[in-house]
């Protein structure tokens, strides 16, 4: 049972690490809230529920299962408001981009024309 | 051997909080050094309950949960200031 605790810790820390890497290579500010959100919260639930596991410990589970919770509610919550002011501040994307279909929509521009 | 992978887990966690840490340094523009502080809490929440586990102090768990709700309601609160909204 500490085995399988550990292989799981080693799991999620592995992706964890792979989020702050695509967090450094990626050329721009929306590629790289893409790649480090979603890595980072499946790191992270890996993560805490291995150390769960590996502690064998009947109270630690609660607060445990609690945060997990807690990291899947919110983490996509504040990523998506962050991303949604670096668009309405105008940050450039990268010259790769194919196609930008957020500016055709009048409805994120509705209070510059007041 | 248990021991020796949960030490090497993390150690990797430390790395990746160090890597988000470079990127909150050299970022171009506010929204990325945002972004890379937000990485940085979710992998410090997962350090906090490693080093509660290692230590043998279940007590810091509660650190952790007190730390990543003050986080969140940062991220929320500096997203709407960039809106200027706030």
């Amino acid at each position: 049972m500490m085995f399988l605790g550990a292989i799981m810790t080693l799991l999620g820390a592995i992706f964890l690490f792979l989020g702050a890497l695509g967090l450094i290579r990626m050329p721009d500010v929306y590629n790289r809230m893409q790649a480090g959100t979603k890595a980072t919260t499946l790191g992270a639930m890996l993560f805490l529920l291995g150390v769960a596991i590996y502690n064998q410990e009947f109270s630690l589970w609660g607060k445990v299962i609690l945060l997990i919770l807690f990291i899947i509610f919110t983490n996509p919550i504040a990523s998506h408001a962050l991303a949604r002011a670096a668009y309405k501040i105008k940050i450039p994307m990268t010259e790769k981009t194919v196609k930008d279909e957020l500016a055709q929509d009048t409805y994120y521009f509705q209070d510059e024309e007041k | 051997m248990a021991e020796i992978i949960f030490n090497i887990a993390g150690i990797i966690a430390l790395l990746a909080l160090a890597m988000a840490f470079f990127r909150m340094i050299i970022g171009p523009t506010s929204v990325d050094r945002i972004v890379a502080l937000d990485n940085m809490t979710i992998a410090s929440v997962s350090l906090i309950v490693f080093f509660a586990v290692y230590l043998g102090r279940i007590i810091y768990v509660d650190v952790a949960l007190v730390y990543a709700l003050i986080s969140f309601i940062g991220i929320i609160a500096i997203a709407r200031y960039f809106e200027r909204g706030l």
